[in-house]
């Protein structure tokens, strides 16, 4: 394996960041340069990239291997192009989290933590993603789409599979958290 | 009910722009300096008269956490620390204030650093809420190019920066020690306390950790004064409250109402009511999922405050009702949550390491209707053995919703174990 780089946009953003901490407490910035090398990783933070990153913090690699190992959104292996996170916590449940994966069951031949053949989706089921008003709510890379069912849901999937771009939020068109009035309809169209 | 100029959140829902411009013409940073110019002990005073328990859940007096700074010798440094790291299930109410209010938080954060005498100030907010983080970025970035951040914040004298940090997915690092130590780029595992965080820190150093909504109410308390903030809600649970509506309501929703609001009101009126009526309602998780749930026959009569909820055995917690109708299978669901606390306990503390994976594994043999009466004695000895016995408040968050499963629903566990046996 080829030992890591920041590319150079990252390099300046590393930099950057490394000036919100105390110049003696470097070690502060190892969430977000892991995050920003998963970023630049397409999606995972390969070993090298850790040994690079503790390398530059001053803390030993076994320390790195930790944090990236206590933290969820880490992942120590490739993900799929999209990242199906499918919140799986009571509020979700209550509202049908369980049929959304059995959604991606059903039309992309997936379960908990398994990637599609063609290295598309991946899906894992997270813990309380914090938008429980718009329940079920499933987060596809870095964007939540709420208020989902099994319909909505297969569309997004559809969408992405073509190659559409999907508008993230509600598929409702719901304001943010407000009460929604209307009827639901029978699935909101990605776009 | 809460009246409308009483409403400290008027963007909640994000119809309005919530950029400086929006948020100037909202009321956020009017005569910001006037306020500072009043002095730190002002700021202080009417805090503490306000009566403002901490928003995160735990409901600490903020006045009070914030007298436990030692005295300022203005040479070790004070950080403030806002905690946006909202995960606890069936809350949602800190993303609205991200996304839509940031000024708000902005403005507080720099009312809350000028009483504590901290100089730097963190947003750790949790790394799913991606677009709510840009969103305070953006802000913050707003706030320093117009000079209400940095040197001489506001033109108030006092130097003040904010950075936003992002965690990287733990519940616990909502902790606000295991908080500090995720900030110092560690595992997120909660320190003993004490020395509570107000004395030893961030980097060893006096340190406040608040909550988003506490730190997004402080401008309102100080232009309109802690008496008025005092004035709404019950006695000892003063102002107003975010409450998230979830679960099987007809429009789930969050709502700003005052405290003490009946929860029956809350769920009727703007839950739209429970799915199929309210004589099909089941439970009720009031405050989060660390409390326990309350059954319907409570529901009619408790008020949503800190000390109704107690006397019946729950709590407040962060305001987040997970309602449960009839079609709800109650073993399953708090099963699921035992799962939940298993996931997030951080391995630390025996008690709750193991313990939770107990718990999850018994009420999922349980929900199938798989064991014997003793099962459930023993399921309730196992969490009194983890509560109160580890570090932080993980291992009692995850005992309380089994216990309050059995409390109200034994006979529902016992039903299932009888009917297995005869099938």
């Amino acid at each position: 394996m080829t030992a890591f780089k920041f590319s150079k946009e990252n390099v300046a953003r590393v930099k950057e960041i490394l000036t919100h901490y105390p110049s003696d407490r470097k070690a502060s910035a190892i969430l977000p340069l892991f995050e920003l090398a998963q970023r630049q990783c397409g999606g995972w933070l390969p070993m090298e990239a850790i040994k690079t990153i503790t390398e530059m913090l001053g803390v030993s690699v076994i320390r790195g291997y930790e944090v990236a190992t206590f933290y969820t959104m880490f992942n120590l292996k490739p993900v799929g192009k999209y990242h199906l996170q499918v919140c799986g916590t009571i509020p979700c449940m209550l509202r049908g989290s369980e049929q959304l994966k059995r959604v991606c069951k059903r039309h992309l031949g997936i379960e908990n933590k398994e990637t599609t053949k063609d290295g598309l989706f991946t899906l894992s089921e997270v813990e309380c993603l914090g938008a429980c008003t718009n329940a079920p709510v499933v987060q596809i890379n870095d964007v939540y789409y709420e208020d989902l069912d099994e319909k909505s849901f297969l569309q997004i999937l559809k969408d992405l599979e073509a190659g559409r771009e999907v508008k993230p939020g509600s598929v409702l068109g719901r304001q943010g958290s407000a009460p929604y009035k209307g009827k639901r309809r029978a699935h909101a169209k990605g776009k | 009910m809460l009246k409308a100029s009483d409403h400290i959140f008027t963007n909640l829902y994000g119809v309005h722009d919530w950029r400086l411009k929006g948020a100037r013409a909202r009321g956020d940073w009017d005569k910001t300096k006037a306020l500072i110019s009043k002095g730190r002990e002002w700021i202080i005073q009417e805090v503490c008269a306000s009566g403002l328990r901490g928003r995160g859940g735990a409901g600490f007096l903020t006045g009070r956490k914030w007298a436990f700074m030692p005295p300022d010798d203005e040479k070790t440094p004070r950080y403030l620390i806002v905690n946006a790291d909202e995960s606890e299930p069936g809350t949602c109410k800190d993303r609205d204030i991200l996304r839509f209010e940031p000024h708000k938080l902005i403005e507080g954060a720099l009312l809350t650093a000028v009483a504590i005498g901290a100089h730097v100030g963190y947003v750790y907010i949790r790394g799913e809420f991606y677009e709510e983080a840009n969103h305070v970025d953006a802000a913050i970035t707003e706030a320093y190019k117009a000079g209400l951040l940095g040197k001489n914040a506001a033109k108030s004298g006092w130097d003040f920066d904010l950075y936003v940090h992002r965690g990287a997915g733990a519940y616990i690092c909502g902790e606000e020690t295991a908080l500090l130590e995720s900030l110092e780029g560690r595992k997120g595992m909660p320190r003993l306390k004490p020395p509570f965080p107000a004395i030893v820190g961030l980097y060893g150093c006096p340190t406040i950790v608040n909550n988003v909504e506490t730190i997004a109410v402080i401008p309102a308390i100080l232009r309109r004064g802690g008496a008025w903030f005092a004035g709404i809600g019950t006695p000892n649970n003063t102002g107003t409250k975010i409450y998230c509506i979830s679960g099987h309501v007809n429009t789930p929703c969050n709502v700003e109402e005052a405290m003490g609001i009946p929860l029956k009101e809350l769920i009727e009126k703007y839950g739209g009511g429970v799915r199929g009526g309210w004589d099909n309602l089941l439970a009720v998780i009031p405050g989060g999922s660390s409390v326990p749930l309350i059954p319907k026959d409570v529901c009619e009569k408790v008020l949503m405050d800190f000390t109704s909820l107690a006397e019946v055995k729950s709590g407040l917690g962060t305001g987040g009702v997970i309602v449960m109708d009839k079609s709800t299978d109650i073993v399953r669901a708090i099963a699921r949550l035992s799962k939940f606390y298993m996931h997030e306990s951080c391995g630390q503390c025996t008690p709750c390491r193991e313990g939770t994976g107990w718990m999850w594994r018994m009420l999922e043999r349980l929900a199938d209707g798989i064991g014997t009466r003793d099962d459930i004695d023993r399921l309730e000895e196992v969490t009194y053995e983890i509560e109160g016995h580890a570090i932080c408040g993980l291992g009692d968050a995850a005992a309380w919703p089994v216990q309050g499963l059995i409390r109200h629903f034994r006979p529902e566990l016992e039903r299932r174990l009888t009917k297995k046996r005869i099938a």
